[in-house]
């Protein structure tokens, strides 16, 4: 098919329609407004739904009730929009209810402002609602990759029962890329949704959705269920790419569009006799705790750079297990950084340039 | 053959299906108009995008001389307030200067311009379509005149001429922008509406015939990182 070129937020709207989602439940919010409006235009046309939901609180449970009737749905949000939605998002891990939540993260906290940042990093990864869940959450640093992950996304919601986060800082919602819309063979063999409430015709017992069990064998014991379905996650769905790495002295860590700037740096700081590689997260969560075995011996520290104040440095402290320093550049609020503000973190790490 | 700017009605309006390129074609035309002659404005009018609009870029502008007029409370590109300065008249009354209209996109990002219809009569005003072969509602003959037409009925004036500024950033090549000369000659045959100028990055341009209706219009891109 040939190549479109699409915003970010509408690529991520048509992506998730080409992928089955026929429910889309939203409520506005800056950078992400363009895919509730091309739900608006589009889903009516699939034969699907889309409602503007009165808060962001209602949305959620609007997708908790579609997930529950086994239906593909999704919504989205941007930061403060998505703290909202944190109690639904538990009531859907703990009723394992497969759905997809998209965040296009803008400074925080609290209202913070309209331009992109990556400060739900701890958000998304431990979970602002109640109780032991995961999310298993994406981090596409292009558009192209974000639509190709999004088959992935709603498939792997329905294979694991459980909500899928789709994180994108603001550029990748407002910015426009080339597209193509490829065929992506699915990586899950799916059931059949046998535990949806699409009515018992009279043939079978009622099937119940809930996350309330008030016995506490019970909800252990649905704890322990739950974990198994996180640790499965962990060994197969963890993600990442891994550039540059011969030879480096530092790897940087850095996801989305942060690790774009990354690699610009990297190309000029090799012009500049200093080699380093980069470590990029595709998925957020599982972390990819196996890239760093991928890091070469000739590296004496690892640097996380962020659009945060260091969110990311302790996964990488954990996946790294005490191997090297981490250190830290980043910048918040909705300021961009730089190449250069990365070369200068690398050379003053490096002690100056070669 | 130097691009004589000039020959453009003093009021220039850039609208289109939104994301075909409207503001950095406006801050290259901008620019470019700023190198030919003084008392250059340019209005950003984009009150349905928070990201990309011509107000980013207001210190490289005003570094060349160029006014840039843009939110009530100035160029904040924080601000998700839907307003547009009053200044916006002044250069749009004011016969000596040169206006640039960067307008949001769409028939709803041109609702703004209707307030100004008034000052948009034939010859005191171009008002161009920008036109991306590449997005989806604009890739036939239909698509682009139902914009067209959206937005005409929106701001109460008339388009006076199309913009061919099919791209696919940076993997654009010419016989991207020829596919779009199509597509542009064909809404041109159907409305009346004569191709202007044909913009893309200078090392595509230099590679296009010379045969093609509509001036070459070579860009920078100033609203993309180098990153990105």
């Amino acid at each position: 098919m040939a190549k479109v070129l699409m915003k970010g937020n509408e690529a991520i709207g048509a992506a998730a329609i080409k992928a089955g989602c026929k429910y889309f439940f939203g409520y506005p919010i800056t950078p992400q407004n363009e895919l509730p409006e091309y739900m608006s235009k589009e889903m009516p046309k699939v034969g699907g739904v889309f409602l503007q939901a009165e808060s962001e609180v209602a949305a959620i449970n609007m997708v908790y009730g579609a997930a529950g009737c086994g239906a593909r749905v999704m919504t989205s949000s941007s930061s403060p929009g998505i703290a909202l939605k944190q109690e639904g998002i538990t009531y859907i891990a703990g009723a394992e209810l497969p759905c997809v939540i998209v965040n296009i993260v803008r400074g925080g906290p609290g209202l913070g402002g309209i331009q992109p940042a990556q400060s739900d990093y701890n958000q998304v990864t431990r979970g602002g609602g109640n109780g032991d869940y995961k999310l298993l959450v994406y981090a596409p640093a292009n558009l192209q990759e974000m639509v190709d992950l999004m088959q992935e996304a709603f498939d792997a919601a329905d294979y694991y029962r459980n909500p899928v986060m789709m994180v994108g800082d603001g550029m990748i919602g407002q910015m426009m890329e080339p597209i193509e819309f490829r065929e992506m063979p699915s990586r899950f063999e799916l059931p059949a949704k046998d535990w949806a409430t699409t009515g018992t015709k009279g043939a079978r017992k009622p099937n119940v959705i809930n996350s309330l069990f008030l016995a506490p064998q019970q909800l252990e014991d649905h704890n322990i269920r739950l974990q198994a379905k996180y640790d499965a996650m962990k060994a197969n769905e963890a993600r990442f790419e891994a550039y540059n790495m011969e030879n480096a002295e530092v790897v940087i860590v850095a996801y989305g569009t942060t690790s774009r700037i990354v690699r610009n740096a990297i190309i000029d700081l090799k012009e500049q006799g200093i080699n380093v590689g980069l470590i990029r997260p595709i998925t957020l969560w599982p972390f990819p705790d196996k890239a760093f075995d991928l890091v070469p011996e000739t590296c004496k520290s690892l640097l996380s750079v962020e659009m945060s104040m260091g969110q990311m440095v302790d996964d990488i402290k954990i996946a790294s297990n005490g191997r090297w320093p981490v250190h830290f550049y980043g910048r918040s609020g909705g300021m961009i950084p730089t190449p250069e503000g990365v070369m200068n973190k690398v050379k003053e790490m490096v002690g100056g340039a070669k | 053959m130097a691009l004589d700017l000039m020959k453009d009605a003093r009021i220039r309006i850039f609208i289109g299906h939104y994301g075909s390129g409207k503001t950095e074609f406006a801050v290259n035309y901008a620019m470019k108009l700023s190198r030919q002659t003084e008392g250059v404005s340019i209005c950003d009018l984009d009150i349905v995008n928070p990201y990309f609009r011509s107000r980013e870029k207001a210190e490289m502008l005003e570094a060349n001389g160029i006014e840039v007029i843009s939110g009530a409370r100035g160029h904040n590109i924080n601000l998700d307030v839907p307003m547009v300065s009053a200044g916006v008249l002044a250069p749009i009354q004011n016969e000596q200067r040169q206006v640039v209209l960067d307008v949001g996109g769409d028939a709803v990002g041109a609702r703004v311009l209707a307030r100004f219809a008034a000052y948009f009569k034939p010859g005191a005003y171009d008002m161009f379509f920008v036109l991306n072969a590449n997005r989806k509602e604009t890739q036939d003959v239909q698509g682009v005149l139902s914009h067209i037409r959206k937005i005409e009925d929106t701001v109460g004036a008339k388009v006076t001429g199309l913009i061919n500024n099919t791209h696919l950033l940076r993997e654009t090549d010419i016989n991207e922008v020829l596919k779009g000369q199509q597509l542009a000659n064909d809404v041109s045959k159907a409305s009346g509406i004569p191709i202007r100028y044909i913009s893309a990055l200078e090392k595509v341009t230099r590679q296009l015939p010379n045969d093609l209706e509509g001036e070459i219009f070579p860009i920078e891109m100033y609203m993309r990182e180098a990153w990105m």
